[in-house]
């Protein structure tokens, strides 16, 4: 374990800090009567680099350095060659003779190329089935629209671990989907153990996080807007194609935001649904950090995992055409 | 909804007391792992409350007990974690003059490698590793590892999702030591688990989830700790395990005291109260692993002796080893191997 | 014709959504404790439920926590979102990435960062720094759900308050919060709704001794789930569904 005894100019960072904090929330509030309402932001401002700047720091301190505090590339270098330190390990006990039995291990590369593949499926899957729900619960002739958007919600508020524990009883080869199939004379069939299970959990756990961003922007448009374009002749494709679906656009991304993210580093389901038969980053960050108690590969993981979401993120800036992605970096 | 708000803001805050007792003991022990009316009783006997916490593997358990100094009196970790938490400095010494029970425990438990002079830990539950089946599926006698790699049983069999142990049998099966670091040894293991993730046998890795799926008849084999089978068996009759001639591995769950623990003197009693004969059988029949308390055995007499599942037979022990403690550069070539078997597509 | 086949659309939206529920509230009846076979209806687990005090603090520590978190989130969030709406164009962008900064990191770096910073600055892992957590991930999802409304808005309207006399402050608590209302109220129940479920986070930010639900069930997970559990969430999920269907009515009824 690291030495986590605080300097002194670390106390005083940290007293400066929430003096500063204290003062800039009455600042922002007494400003209120002026006009500088961007002011609202610095609470946020310093909470965030507190608890989350901060952190990152952190973790980038990590990621460069190795079990003694010396910076350090060997933990970039194990992830491109999972088996870097197995083999030193092997060449120091076997010198010569050990060349035979070392190789390059592909794990770490391949478990972020499945999990981006599946996180990418994941979210067109929630687009898909999301878009037509948020639609249709904005319809103005809906009138349940409120009670429908509760009920999108309330799954939810059940722990995730049990329902997902509970799609578990569904599929399983002695589950009820099978028993059904079975008591209706159909052969059975394996649903489980694959990574089909696990994307289905994914999208059973994410679908509601497309569903409300599209809905919430749906629900405040004019919806003069279309009534006008159909009176200027379009027909209802065409007003969902040229009117609704653009305007919809910072709500998609949100969207797509909300969605990605968690379902790149999804763990647990993989273990749950896929009978761990496939990894996902998140899985592999985790064993890096509880099994293997790896914190410098681990934090080198997360950095890695964390750039390539900010580079996809900024893939998907440009494809915002009018530049307000509704909150996207 | 503003009213309703201030209502659940009152309940929030009006928190539950917690009742401050005088004497404490704080426990850290596996999920599970205690027939919960026991701790009642202890504290209905000594007057000492006692805090209940679980960890869900011993790593995380090493993990919370460093960040977490003097929060825990009594861990329970297994054998290798004894050993490395010896060799961390982690451990208090415990006084035995405090617990005369500790003397019950059975000799084949006695001055073990992780801990050779007694000196740190008192046995609480042991048990080995083998094979659970289905006899509905299974209609072959089970008696080596080999039928684990069987394409009979293709799509059928549960591995454990442990390093150690799925490592161990396989090296086992291979007649290799199971705390073997002799690299050919390893890579042989290595490529003969692959093998058997490639041909379709295995259906899962998995370690919690086994138990109830094998009681549901999910899959024909699986790897599984002695007690997870007892539990399966009683659930389901159709279920057998056996332990393969080749050996095993056997495993002990120890009690130790952290060295920073805040109430030794409570947490000797505790160990010495789960070590008295009684209290000893209630947890043994509750979790169903192995008694290593000779006054327990007794009191649970031929159901308990006669049962190979919980009471190993001698002639299998002596093919059976405990692991070590591998020190953590070499761990890097199990871990590394051990990935290099998940990631096989 | 249509109108029938957007509802049956959202209503196999919603089975798909609610099946496996409706597996967890069967399971939580069910006599034995194996997940597999039914033995029989019973109401032991509720029983059992009541007694089990661990299960009880777990749901205090979840519930408490969820709503403190959502209550100073939503107050920081939808100001940040003011704030940054007001912004030029420069400092806006920087916002928006420091916004999105937590949502481009794994829940589980999230968390173990978390971890670092509190075992470095040495305060000792509880409620307090779960509860701190629990803030820091809601902020930019309340922020997130504002935000749209707020670029939504006809920028004119706040300027018009102003002209026509209102103060600043009266502008913003009678135009701008009423008009992005339902992002506050979308962030807030959604900020509400991922601290309540939140697993990862906790669990490295908590010490063993203050465990929330899932950080419990997720222990539990390795010698079988406790069936009391399925009776928690079960009890949990009538419970809620009643108190928003009544809410929702009512806001129905008003308007």
């Amino acid at each position: 374990m690291i030495d986590m005894s605080l300097p002194w100019w670390g106390w005083l960072l940290m007293g400066v800090g929430l003096v500063g904090f204290a003062a800039m929330l009455v600042v922002s509030v007494r400003r209120n009567q002026g006009i500088k309402r961007s002011l609202f932001a610095s609470p946020y401002t310093l909470w965030m680099i507190i608890f989350t700047v901060l952190p990152v720091i952190l973790i980038a301190y990590y990621a460069f350095t190795d079990a003694n505090g010396a910076f350090t590339l060997d933990n970039f270098r194990n992830f491109w060659d999972s088996n870097y330190e197995s083999n030193k390990v092997i060449l120091d006990a076997m010198g010569e003779a050990g060349a035979a039995y070392i190789s390059r291990g592909t794990v770490n590369v391949d478990t972020l190329v499945y999990s981006l593949w599946m996180a990418f499926k994941c979210t067109a899957i929630c687009l898909l089935l999301g878009y037509p729900a948020a639609l249709f619960m904005a319809d103005r002739n809906m009138k349940l629209g409120s009670t429908l958007v509760v009920l999108f919600i309330i799954p939810m508020w059940m722990n995730f671990l049990l329902r997902t524990i509970a799609w578990m009883s569904l599929l399983e080869d002695s589950g009820l989907i099978n028993a059904l199939l079975k008591a209706l004379g159909f052969e059975g069939v394996q649903l489980m153990y694959n990574s089909g299970a696990v994307l289905l959990g994914m999208v059973y756990n994410f679908l509601p996080f497309m569903v409300f961003p599209i809905y919430t922007v749906l629900n405040k448009m004019d919806f003069r807007l279309s009534e006008a374009a159909a009176d200027l002749g379009c027909n209802s494709w065409q007003t969902l194609y040229k009117v609704v679906m653009p305007l919809s656009i910072p709500g998609v991304i949100s969207g797509i935001t909300m969605v990605f993210m968690p379902s790149v580093t999804t763990f647990f389901i993989p273990r749950m649904l896929g009978g761990g038969n496939t990894m996902m980053f998140g899985d592999l960050i985790e064993a890096k950090f509880l099994v293997e108690g790896n914190w410098n590969v681990g934090s080198a993981l997360s950095l890695i995992m964390m750039l390539l979401i900010l580079i996809s993120l900024s893939i998907l800036r440009k494809a915002d055409p009018n530049g307000e992605g509704g909150g996207i970096a | 909804m503003k009213k309703m708000l201030s209502v659940l803001l009152l309940l929030v805050l009006l928190l539950p007391a917690s009742a401050l007792a005088d004497e404490v003991v704080n426990v850290f022990n596996w999920e599970d792992y205690i027939d919960e009316s026991v701790l009642e009783q202890f504290s209905e006997e000594t007057g000492i409350k006692v805090n209940y916490m679980n960890f869900t593997t011993v790593e995380d358990m090493i993990v919370q007990v460093e960040a977490n100094p003097g929060a825990f009196d009594v861990c329970f970790p297994s054998d290798y974690i004894i050993e490395r938490m010896i060799k961390k400095d982690m451990l208090a010494e415990i006084n035995f003059e405090n617990v005369p029970n500790a003397n019950q425990t059975i000799p084949y438990l006695l001055n073990p490698a992780y801990d050779p002079e007694n000196k740190y830990s008192v046995p609480y539950l042991w048990g080995t590793v083998g094979i659970l089946y289905n006899t509905t599926m299974v209609d072959e006698p089970v008696t080596s590892w080999s039928i684990m790699w069987d394409t009979k049983y293709a799509n059928n069999v549960f591995m454990l999702d442990s390093i150690r142990d799925s490592m161990g049998v396989t090296l086992k099966s291979l007649g290799y030591s199971m705390n073997t670091q002799d690299i050919p040894s390893i890579m042989a293991a290595k490529q003969k688990l692959i093998e058997q993730k490639q041909s379709g046998v295995v259906k899962a890795y998995q370690v919690d989830e086994t138990k109830d799926k094998m009681v549901a008849g999910e899959a024909a084999l699986a790897l599984v700790w002695s007690g997870d089978a007892q539990y399966a068996i009683d659930l389901n009759p159709d279920l057998a395990y056996a332990v393969p001639e080749e050996g095993t591995n056997v495993w002990v769950d120890g009690m130790v005291i952290p060295k920073d623990a805040k109430n030794k003197e409570n947490a000797e009693k505790l160990i010495n109260f789960l070590c008295r004969p009684d209290i000893a059988q209630k947890n043994c029949e509750y979790v169903r692993y192995a008694s290593p308390n000779a006054g327990a055995i007794d009191l649970m007499g031929e159901e308990y002796t006669s049962n190979p599942v919980q009471n190993a037979p001698e002639e299998l022990l002596s093919k059976c080893e405990f692991f070590n403690d591998i020190e953590p550069a070499f761990l890097s070539v199990y871990e590394a191997m051990w990935m290099e078997v998940k990631n096989t597509k | 014709m249509i109108k029938f086949l957007k509802r049956f659309y959202l209503g196999v939206v919603l089975v798909f959504l609610y099946v496996p529920i409706g597996v967890l509230i069967v399971q939580s009846f069910n006599a034995g404790k194996s997940r597999a076979k039914w033995e029989g209806f019973s109401l032991r687990w509720y029983a059992e439920l009541v007694q089990d005090t661990r299960i009880m603090n777990a749901l205090y520590v979840t519930l408490s926590i969820a709503l403190l978190a959502m209550i100073f989130a939503t107050i920081l969030g939808t100001l940040a979102a003011i704030g940054i709406y007001s912004m030029k164009k420069r400092p806006q962008a920087l916002m928006m990435t420091l916004t999105n900064l937590p949502n481009t990191m794994p829940d589980i770096v999230t968390g173990i960062s978390l971890m670092l910073l509190f075992l470095f600055t040495k305060v000792e892992r509880g409620y307090l720094t779960m509860l701190l957590a629990h803030i820091t991930f809601d902020v930019p999802y309340v922020i997130l759900s504002v935000l749209p409304k707020l670029k939504q808005m006809n920028k004119h309207t706040y300027e018009a308050a102003l002209d026509l006399g209102a103060t600043p402050t009266y502008a913003l608590t009678h135009v701008l919060i009423p008009e992005c209302k339902q992002g506050i109220i979308t962030g807030a129940m959604l900020a509400f709704t991922l601290s309540l479920d939140d697993f990862t986070i906790s669990y490295f930010t908590t010490s063993p001794l203050v465990q929330n639900l899932s950080t419990l069930i997720y222990s539990a997970a390795r010698k079988g789930i406790q069936p009391s559990l399925n009776a928690l969430s079960a009890l949990m999920f009538i419970s809620l569904l009643v108190l928003l269907l009544i809410v929702n009515r009512r806001t129905a009824e008003n308007n």
